[in-house]
Formats: C-alpha cells, structure tokens, sequence
C-alpha cells in the first residue's frame, strides 16, 4: 500500500501572545511545529506501515525551512519525503493550496491520502477536502479511527456533533485525521540521526502541470482585505475584597443588569 | 465571469434526520440583513427525502424562497450527492451569496463545493458585512484566535462562507411571511457515490447543547477537581445554568467535550457566563467573548480574563462559589 501524507508547518499557535498594551501580536520566539493533526495523520500511516508493510511519503507545502518537519517525519519513520516550495505558490489561499498540493499528488502513486483536519494557523479544514475534489477522490473528515482490511477496503470511524458514523470506503481515498486519533510516536534516536542525512525532494512549478493561474496570490479567489487584533477592551470593574464582599458585589452589578 | 448574472442569498439548511439545525435557522437571520442591505432575495436549500413539511418554515424564519429537493439519495448526508446537488442548484440560479454551517457536515459539504466551483470559501466567519462596493466582507479569527482577517472575494461567485454555531441570531418566527416554495430535482452521477454509511452512532453524553444555556457556569485549570466541579455545578443548580468549560479540564477528562467552550470547542453567547478560575487563553475568549455580562472569578489579577470580564473578582473560586450559591439559595426561594 502507497500512502501519502500532507503536512504542514505552523506557528505553535498555543504560544502567541498579544502585546497587553498594544493589543498586536507577538510572534517573536514562536516555535514552529508539525500541526497536529497533520501528525495524527502522519502516525495514522506509520501505523499502517507496522501492520501492512506501508510506504510512507510526506509532502509539505511552504517556504524552504519547512525542511524541518520532513526531517521530523523522516526521523518518525517516513520512507519518502518532498517539499514543494515555490515562489509561484506563495500568496495561497486554501484553493490555491489545494490546487499545488493537488498537482504534486497527482505525480505520485497511492491508495490512500491523509491529511490533518485542520490546521491551527488558519483552522479552515478545507485544503484536505479541496485536494480531494481535484484528483476525483472519495474523502472522509473527522477520522477517529481507522481499520484497513488488508485488500482494498477501509472502514473509518468518523466524528460527529452528536456521536460517530461508521463508514466504508474503497482506495484510493482521501481522509482528514483528528490530532485525537492516535497518539504519535516519539522520534527514534536513530531516527533523528539518520533524517539528516536522507534527502529531501524539492519541487517547484517545473514538476508539477497545473496552470499558473490557479497558483499562489494569482490562483487565489479569496484576498485577505485586512487583518486586525482585536485590541484590548477594559471597561470592567475589578475588586480584590473578601470573600462576603465579593459576593455582595456580584449580586448586586447581577440584580442591575436583570440576570437575577 | 459575468459577476452581474448572480444575485441573492442563499442558505444551505442543514437537517439530520430530519430535523432542521438551529445554525440554518442564524444563517437565515443573517442572510435576511444581507439580502436587505443588497436589495436582494433569501433563498433556503433545503436537501432530504420526505421533507416538505419543514419547508413553510423556514419561511417563517426569513426566507423568500425555499428550494426543496426531496430524494432518497439526499436523506442523509453524503458528501458526494450533497455536492451534486448544491452544484446543480448553484448553476441553475447563480447565486451571488452561499451561507454553511459550520458543523462537521458543512465543513465537509463547503469546501467540496468550493473546488467544485473554482470559487472561493471563508471559514468561520464571524462577521458579514456588505461593502459599499456591495461585496460581502467575511470576517474571521486566523492563528488560533490571536488575529481577525476581513477577507473578500471579488472575481468569484458565489461568495462562499461557513459560519459556526451560536455566532449569528436567528430571526424571532414570524408565521405571518409569505414566500414561495419550489421544487427541484437533482440528477445524480451515482458513479461518484463511493462513501457507504454503515452506522450512525448518538452517544447520551453530547446532547447537552452548552449553545443553548442562559447562564453558563465555567471551570477553568482553577477548578479543575471533583470537588471543584461539584461547586460548579451546586451554584449552576441554583442559577438554572449549564456548566461548561476550559480546554484544561475537558482534556484531564473531568467534563465531555460537549461542555467545551472555545476556538476547538462551542462558541457560546450567554446572557451570563462565569468563568471561574479560568485564566482566558485566547483561544478560549474567542468562544465567549460576545456574552452579555462577563463574571470572572481568578485568584491572578493579571489573568486575561480579566481585561475581557464585566466583572472581575480576584480571589478564591473555592470560598467565593459556595458562599455565592448560599447567598443565591436565600434569595431566589
């Protein structure tokens, strides 16, 4: 079985903090991690790899120190890894995202696609299906769970609002993994010593054939009009009183605003 | 694209089993201000088998129009016949506006669409707006909440946006709106069905809708025992509230993930949320900040919950909720 699996580097999003006086954001010292669904997915496949003898390829869109998850993914256990990196696909939003991702699967083999949910920069879970309606392919969102029946058949639990479905689907197909999946394996030591001496393919619009209209800013529908913060708001009361007192406090602000 | 040849509002009405989701029933409310600020029609899709009966009320909740497509193929949710369905729909009246959900079902169904389309598509919006240059400006949180993006799209029709739960307001039902109800049958390329439902499984413990509450009582990393969740719950009892709360104690497994309120979890609007011994991690602020009174409760006076808080009381959530539920108790009898 082929297995593909689209990672994506991002801002430890967890460790942003706004300027308590400015309200902007700061993003200085702001590690960059596997998303982490992205790395439920990516343990999803090793998993399977265990089991079925997988081959396991990583591929990453992004600038060119998104190396680093490749070599993490490598040190995991992937068997193959490219980095599609291109000044033509930056600008993207999700569509020309997905369009480059798209291109670059379409090159490959596989049985079946994996990609994170969502991701917590953007958390817009579109790129995974997006790819899917490009190469014509069956996908699943929300995977839980996941059991392959060693021929052609995967039988995937999904979440819901109110509970799971149950689903069948037949490869090749595209699922999108909760980071709550499974819980990803540690790099091995000899991993992390051999990820850096394995080679990472770069690829660029030369490798792939998808029209440079439906690429990066150019290929993007969707234009960011402004970005903001949402400042710092303080017009609230704040009492540092004993315990009686705090209590008086709150029912009497509650009994004036009619909440009792 | 001729951009002129698409007019009007349309929402996709999710139902499950049937049942209309409460998020369409917001969606229309917004589209209704939309459609009125552009001079324009709101048109409700609605997709199931056996289903007509629902469609007079969506009218009701601010419709003009209602496309009905009833099929045995649209009972439950597929995303493969969904999105033949909304595809055919959007080529036969070309919309200019197209309003989701944001549940797992839109989330799926809404990019789909989008690809199919070659248009674009904004998620979780929080914010529609229509411009002076009548576009309709999608505004949503970006990295994990820390940052508001105002996003448009200009060349592409429809303009596509999923929204989540609990963000807009529904119109109050108003039996007395006329509209029209049409129609449509889908003609399904039923190669493409690959996906196969084998079961749908309810667990008891998600029926709780946190969305729902007047009041919510919260438990951050503070009160994060069982002891602490039992005065939690003791003062929501008296209060007629729901408990909910902070990512901390829904991940050690003291509440479900129903309960969970922020950018992973709900997005809430309660008329009185209390938060205690949450500290208001951006992420958790993002899915409450628009409730109408704000009680913080924290032992740290540099808590950021502090700076969002109506009201911010620095102490002990341990002392201050028991005496407050006592207090509470004499006075509400």
């Amino acid at each position: 079985m082929k297995i593909i699996v689209c990672i994506k580097q991002v801002p430890d999003t967890t460790e942003v903090r706004l300027d308590p006086v400015t309200g902007t954001l700061i993003r200085d010292g702001v590690p960059s991690i596997i998303n982490p669904d992205d790395k439920g997915g990516l343990e999803l496949a090793l998993s399977l790899k265990d089991l079925y003898g997988a081959h396991v390829t990583v591929i990453t869109m992004g600038p060119t120190q998104a190396d680093a998850v490749l070599r993490e993914a490598y040190a995991m256990g992937a068997d193959r890894a490219i980095l599609l990196t291109d000044r033509k696909f930056a600008g993207a939003d999700t569509l020309a995202t997905s369009n480059a991702l798209a291109g670059a699967l379409k090159m490959l083999e596989y049985d079946l696609i994996i990609t994170g949910r969502q991701a917590i920069d953007g958390d817009t879970a579109q790129v995974g299906p997006q790819i899917a309606e490009h190469l014509d392919l069956p996908q699943v969102s929300y995977l839980e769970n996941l059991e392959y029946d060693g021929n052609k058949t995967f039988r995937i639990r999904k979440a819901t609002e109110e509970g799971y479905q149950i689903l069948e689907v037949d490869s090749p197909c595209l699922v999108t993994v909760l980071a709550s999946a499974n819980k990803a394996r540690y790099m091995s030591v000899r991993g992390i010593i051999e990820a850096y001496d394995k080679d990472v393919e770069v690829w660029g619009f030369d490798n792939i054939s998808v029209d440079e209209s439906k690429l990066g800013l150019k290929g993007s529908p969707t234009k960011v009009k402004k970005a903001f913060t949402k400042g710092v708001k303080s017009n609230g009361e704040v009492f540092e009183v004993d315990t009686e007192e705090a209590v008086g406090i709150i029912i009497s602000r509650l009994k004036e605003k009619f909440i009792i | 694209m001729d951009k002129t040849q698409y007019k009007n509002v349309f929402v996709f009405v999710e139902q499950r089993e049937g049942q209309i989701q409460g998020v369409a029933l917001e969606l229309l409310g917004k589209a209704r201000e939309l459609a009125d600020n552009l001079g324009e029609k709101v048109y409700a899709i609605l997709l199931g088998n056996n289903i007509s009966d629902k469609a007079q009320s969506l009218i009701a909740m601010g419709a003009d129009n209602v496309v009905l497509c009833q099929d045995a193929e649209l009972e439950q949710y597929y995303t493969e016949s969904y999105t033949q369905a909304i595809c055919q729909i959007v080529e036969k009246y070309k919309p200019s506006i197209l309003l989701i959900g944001a549940t797992t079902i839109g989330r799926d169904l809404g990019p789909r669409v989008s690809a199919r389309l070659s248009t674009g598509l904004t998620a979780d919006c929080t914010r529609l707006e229509i411009s002076e240059e009548k576009e309709l400006l999608m505004t949503r949180p970006a990295f994990g909440g820390n940052l508001m993006a105002t996003i448009i799209c200009s060349d592409h029709r429809p303009q596509m946006s999923t929204v989540r739960p609990g963000v807009m307001k529904a119109l109050a039902k108003d039996d007395s709106r006329k509209g029209e109800i049409e129609n449509m049958d889908i003609v399904f390329n039923k190669d493409k069905f690959r996906v196969r439902i084998i079961e749908n499984v309810k667990e008891k413990g998600n029926m709780v809708d946190i969305a729902d509450a007047k009041i919510l009582v919260s438990g951050g990393r503070g009160c994060g025992t069982e002891e602490g969740l039992k005065r939690l719950k003791d003062l929501a009892s008296v209060l007629k509230a729901e408990v909910s709360a902070s990512r901390a104690v829904v991940d050690s497994g003291l509440m479900g993930h129903e309960r969970q309120v922020g950018q992973t979890g709900k997005t809430v609007r309660p008329d009185l949320y209390i938060a205690c011994g949450i500290s208001g991690a951006i992420q958790h602020m993002a899915g409450m900040e628009e409730s109408g009174f704000i009680l913080a409760i924290n032992k740290d006076r540099y808590a950021p919950i502090m700076q969002t808080a109506d009201l911010g009381i620095i102490g002990d959530a341990k002392k201050i909720i028991p005496a407050l539920t006592e207090r509470l108790k004499s006075i509400m009898k």
